[in-house]
């Protein structure tokens, strides 16, 4: 059987690699694609605990469905929210959107 | 090592550096398809923890759905993608620090806590039908599951109208 922090380990390298997809790019979908990398690696986490810790259990399998409706959610509004913004800016790169910035 | 270990390792190797290619790829839509692959990989993760259902949900929901989405997005946008040059902000060393010190403080962090290799107990057979049961069950998940429903109705209205074509302005 593998051990338990396999798991958690290939979680945390998806979840750095994603986080710093977020912080690094500059276009605005491949910030989303980061996230969606950082949300994956949260799922393997929640399904990792619960089958070796409650497999008899279905909080764990209950969590992580939530975390999915979520992720679906998330995409979907943020997705339509830069078509409206490249309709109205013509641009999606993150530092021309700067009408609210100081 | 067991041949499920040698499957874990492979799956893990091809995962993380179909991520790293999806955040480091100029190109957004081959980004968008190592993105793909990485999502994959994590189906077979969950193929491996015994949760077919989710490896199957996946499937459906993020490699079916949120990146083809995702495509479509880079699609509709694409005039900026590729002329621009560099992708990165100027500052994608702080992110590469940050990125790198996060994963050495939880690695340090899981390292610290001894953990089992093994499961407590095997999975039931039952599994996804107490998994259908308990979300419809108000002593169990059913509140969590209604609000996820509102959740997506709300998204879905909310994606229409924000992306919605006025003509008059």
């Amino acid at each position: 059987m593998i051990p338990l922090n396999w798991y958690l380990i290939v979680a945390a390298a998806l979840f750095s690699i994603g986080l710093y997809g977020v912080l690094s790019r500059k276009n605005a979908v491949a910030i989303l694609m980061g996230v969606e990398l950082m949300l994956n690696a949260v799922n393997i986490n929640l399904l990792t605990f619960w089958r070796y810790r409650a497999p008899t259990t279905t909080a764990g399998m209950a969590f992580s469905v939530i975390v999915f409706a979520v992720a679906a959610a998330e995409v979907s509004v943020g997705l339509a929210l830069f078509i409206a913004v490249y309709r109205r800016f013509k641009t999606i790169v993150t530092d021309e959107i700067d009408l609210m910035k100081w | 090592m067991t041949a499920m270990q040698i499957v874990f390792l492979i799956t893990a190797v091809v995962t993380l550096f179909a991520a790293f290619r999806t955040v480091t790829t100029p190109n957004l839509i081959h980004a968008a398809l190592w993105l793909i692959l990485a999502l994959a990989g994590v189906a077979v993760f969950y193929a491996l923890l015994n949760a077919n259902f989710f490896a199957v949900i996946q499937v459906v929901v993020y490699i079916g759905a949120i990146a083809i989405l995702m495509v479509f997005a880079i699609m509709l946008t694409r005039r900026e993608m590729r002329d621009r040059g560099k992708q990165t902000s100027g500052r994608w060393w702080w992110a590469a620090i940050l990125g790198a010190v996060f994963f050495a403080g939880v690695t340090w962090m899981i390292e610290a806590v001894a953990l089992p290799s093994q499961p407590t107990a095997a999975v039931p057979a039952s599994s996804i039908a107490d998994l259908g049961k308990a979300l419809v069950n108000p002593n169990g998940y059913v509140i969590p599951f209604e609000v996820a429903s509102v959740l997506l109705l709300a998204a879905l209205i909310g994606a229409v109208f924000v992306a919605w074509t006025r003509h008059n302005s």
